[in-house]
């Protein structure tokens, strides 16, 4: 059965269309498989290679504004830039690794933390090239919200496949050596410098992909949502978190899980305080349900320092523990 | 020269408080080695509470230190109590749980205040917040002097605390050898305990001597954050003197750079100078100062 779970999942995401026929559950499905590709990314080289970034949202605005100004500077179509976007990520990720891969542990996340914060105050105050505060706004190529889908679809099993067919062959067993012991790789004659610019290259690709297409799907951009340190840099690394450091399947996890969490803020739990205060009219509710809708920060920062505590390994990581937290072990109580 | 001369009193001014969110910091960065991305969400929550003392109860900014201080000091043994060293008995693939912990902390901190006291720019005008003197041609902002001269105090009495008190041996040796100081008998689960408080402490003074002359919002943290770990890699890892010249140095480049390049600049700079500071001289300030 267990075999069989990405296979099922895969099957259902792929008709899922024909389900879901409503764009809101469309555009969240869309959502959801963004965030299993910028989780991917930010878990290839956190996770796998144990260099915690805080920098995802660099690459994945750079991938949205390659897109957005090949269609607003160079008035090409947007999609060329979803083309070159990943490529465009890794120019910027080559000098950025080799320049800041000497520093190791916290002092790279604050750097990569650092490199996002200065590519926003760039989008920011360079408004000749990028429109600064204002942003950029482009057509949508298509109504319909299927074509989209379908390509996030498209990437989200491309950067999983890939991540599973690179952590099976040797790269990924250096990627895993780093991780646990940088020098005693180095001793063992793995070339770390070269292997952890891999890494973020990989990482910078498939994000840079993916932020040039929510430029092409959402059709507008600035500086504040694409570069923002809250909502692209800190999610990802909690969509990485929550499902599972260092896996293949927890991005995936983590990403349902998340953008649903956010959702069910968002709407005040589904709608159910709105439902509430209908029916008792009471004023309290009414209250409490417009404070939940603003909470969702709240409730994932309270979600970060549990998950921490509790499942450091994330869900697919620790799922033995969680399932022995419910249901007793029979199998040891026979053996005893 | 009369702009030249007052960018540089500015920056020096702004520069001693700097320094005091530095100190802090470093001490928590030397004592446990993580970065505490919190730190300017510590000092958000300071702010809020002088601001509330001042507002509600009228006390003034300069003696709502000697509240805002023990609060905070409580807050940071609490955090390092119950949610930073429970993770050193956890098993995790990432050494940098710790790190993550903070900003998960940083985030509810943040919220909670924006429940509190909702997302609107607040500020507290007393006698004093508008008022300067003159020595010669150059102005000095009177609640920005005094300030400094505060944090010139706390920073003198820190250092005393640290070279002359038992503590502060403890704290220092801890710093330099956590299992060496372990096994000398120094508590060192008690010490980063009473270290995180401390940080929290000074960045809590910073934060209730900037409240007359800067507004607050519940995201200030954000910046003041990213201000204190430039300021502590300025400075070196873990290095006090250190801390202090980073923080006179992200002072005056802040203040020139105001002047000469634009304000729009003013968060870049202090990046720009993160990164320049790791190119060429990665220990920081540590390094060419030896202390």
């Amino acid at each position: 059965m267990k075999k069989y779970l990405p296979l099922i999942l895969l099957i259902l995401l792929i008709i899922f269309p024909l389900i879901g026929r409503d764009d809101y559950h469309r555009h969240l499905m869309i959502l959801v498989l963004m965030w299993v590709v910028i989780g991917t990314g930010w878990n290839i080289i956190a996770g796998c290679t144990g260099q915690v970034s805080f920098g995802a949202s660099a690459f994945f605005g750079v991938g949205a504004y390659t897109a957005g100004l090949f269609s607003f500077k160079l008035g090409l179509s947007p999609w060329w830039g979803l083309a070159v976007s990943g490529l465009v990520c890794m120019a910027l990720a080559f000098p950025f690794g080799w320049i800041s891969f000497r520093l190791r542990g916290p002092y790279f996340a604050l750097v990569t933390l650092a490199l996002g914060e200065i590519l926003r105050h760039i989008a920011t105050v360079w408004e000749s090239l990028t429109g600064g505060m204002v942003g950029i706004l482009i057509v949508q190529t298509y109504v319909s919200k299927v074509p989209y889908y379908y390509m996030v679809l498209a990437l989200a099993i491309l950067s999983v496949v890939g991540v599973k067919v690179i952590m099976g062959t040797k790269w990924g067993y250096y990627f895993l050596s780093i991780r646990e012991d940088q020098d005693a790789a180095e001793s063992l004659g793995i070339n770390t410098q070269f292997y952890k610019m891999l890494s973020l290259n990989i990482s910078a690709f498939i994000t840079g992909m993916v932020g040039a297409l929510y430029m092409v799907y959402m059709g507008f951009i600035d500086p504040k949502v694409v570069f923002s340190l809250h909502d692209i840099s800190i999610m990802a690394i909690l969509v990485g978190i929550v499902g599972g450091v260092g896996t293949i399947y927890g991005p995936v996890v983590g990403a349902f899980i998340m953008v649903g969490l956010q959702e069910f803020f968002r709407t005040g739990f589904f709608g159910l305080f709105k439902w509430l205060g209908a029916v008792t009219d009471a004023q309290a509710v009414k209250v409490a349900a417009k404070y939940v809708s603003e909470a969702h920060v709240l409730g994932f920062g309270i979600l970060v320092v549990l998950v921490i505590l509790y499942l450091p390994n994330g869900i697919v990581g620790d799922w033995g523990k969680i399932i022995g937290a419910f249901i007793p072990r029979r199998k040891k109580e026979v053996q005893r | 020269m009369e702009v030249f001369l007052q960018t540089l009193v500015a920056g020096i001014l702004k520069g001693g408080l700097y320094g005091l969110i530095g100190i802090g910091m470093t001490l928590i960065m030397g004592v446990m080695g993580i970065i505490n991305l919190a730190h300017g969400q510590l000092m958000m929550i300071a702010m809020y509470i002088t601001y509330s003392l001042f507002q509600f109860l009228g006390i003034d900014p300069y003696v709502s230190l000697l509240i805002s201080m023990p609060a905070l000091f409580l807050l940071g043994m609490a955090i390092q109590k119950y949610t930073l060293n429970p993770l050193l008995e956890v098993e995790s693939i990432l050494p940098e749980n710790q790190v993550l912990m903070t900003v998960g902390i940083g985030m509810v901190l943040t919220e909670i205040i924006r429940f509190a006291f909702g997302s609107d720019y607040k500020s507290v005008q007393t006698s004093y917040s508008t008022s300067t003197f003159f020595i010669g041609e150059i102005s000095f902002s009177l609640a920005l002097t005094v300030a400094f001269f505060i944090a010139v105090v706390f920073t003198i009495l820190m250092f005393w605390f640290l070279l002359k008190t038992d503590m502060g041996r403890c704290i220092r040796a801890t710093a330099q050898d956590k299992d060496a100081a372990l096994l000398m008998g120094v508590n060192s689960k008690r010490i980063t305990i009473i270290t995180f408080g401390l940080g929290s402490a000074l960045v809590a003074a910073a934060g209730s001597l900037l409240i007359p002359i800067y507004y607050l919002f519940p995201d200030i943290g954000g910046p003041f954050t990213r201000k204190a770990f430039v300021i502590t890699i300025l400075g070196g890892l873990g290095s006090t003197v250190g801390a202090i010249l980073g923080g006179l140095t992200l002072g005056l480049a802040e203040s020139f750079g105001a002047t000469y390049i634009g304000m729009a600049f003013d968060d870049m700079i202090g990046l720009i100078i993160f990164i320049l500071v790791l190119l060429f001289i990665p220990g920081g300030f540590k390094r060419l100062t030896k202390i």
